[in-house]
């Protein structure tokens, strides 16, 4: 791709406010319309975005493979460490409700369940970024 | 060829139109689809789990565990596809 200034120009303003609008998207789950796929896919977007306008290689500089990695375990060990953590205190798994009235703190169930949606959105968003710099990279360097 | 998918086209166009005058009409209290747990849901999301969002609520909640299986199904699909491409196609 050829040196584009409006593309780069564009892309370096969109890109702050659209993971500010995937933070939105995955916090304000519990209250309105959103949740942790959406969110996610929002958050991947603006690194894919990235990488049409700056260049794979510039891109994988913020976001390594390592990070990538860590980022979509550490998602599901969220969830799945939240529903262990049910069972320790004596409920079945996932019985977010336990949690609550062992430890005596209100609408900690609904925080359950922000804490859940942002261990979604934290895997999709590095599952999303890693098929989008495979394919990258598979056609060679895109910019 | 064409004319045969166009007719195709056409005729299952018909009938699925055919089968709207069937359908419930838009927020009918007595549709199937809003009776039984659908009701149960709206009754007791916000009492036994404190949030607005109903959809949240079942998503996360009352079906929590196979919102977990769907997530481990988004990473194993990013694991295949790593071990697909990152190897050149090699398996």
């Amino acid at each position: 791709m050829r040196e584009n200034v409006v593309i780069r120009t564009v892309s370096r303003l969109a890109v702050p406010f659209i993971q500010v609008f995937a933070l939105y998207v995955i916090v304000h789950g519990a209250s309105g319309a959103g949740g942790g796929f959406q969110g996610g896919v929002v958050f991947a977007s603006s690194f894919i975005l990235m990488t049409i306008a700056f260049g794979l290689s510039s891109v994988r500089k913020r976001l390594n493979n390592r990070w990538i990695v860590i980022c979509s375990v550490l998602g599901i060990t969220i969830y799945a460490g939240i529903g262990l953590l049910c069972l320790i205190l004596g409920g079945n798994y996932l019985e977010y409700g336990i949690i609550e009235t062992t430890l005596g703190i209100p609408h900690l169930h609904g925080y359950l369940l922000d804490a859940v949606e942002v261990g979604i959105g934290i895997t999709v968003m590095a599952v999303m970024t890693s098929i989008i710099y495979d394919m990258a990279e598979r056609g060679g360097e895109s910019s | 060829m064409k004319v045969k998918a166009l007719l195709a086209v056409l005729f299952i166009g018909i009938i699925l139109f055919w089968a709207i005058e069937d359908m419930p009409a838009f927020g009918d209290p007595q549709a199937p689809a809003t009776q039984y747990t659908g009701e149960l849901y709206i009754q007791s999301a916000l009492p036994d789990i404190g949030i607005e969002n109903i959809v949240t609520a079942i998503l996360a909640s009352y079906r929590g565990f196979d919102t977990l299986g769907e997530t481990v199904v988004i990473f194993t699909a990013g694991i295949s596809v790593a071990l697909l491409l990152r190897r050149g196609g090699r398996l």
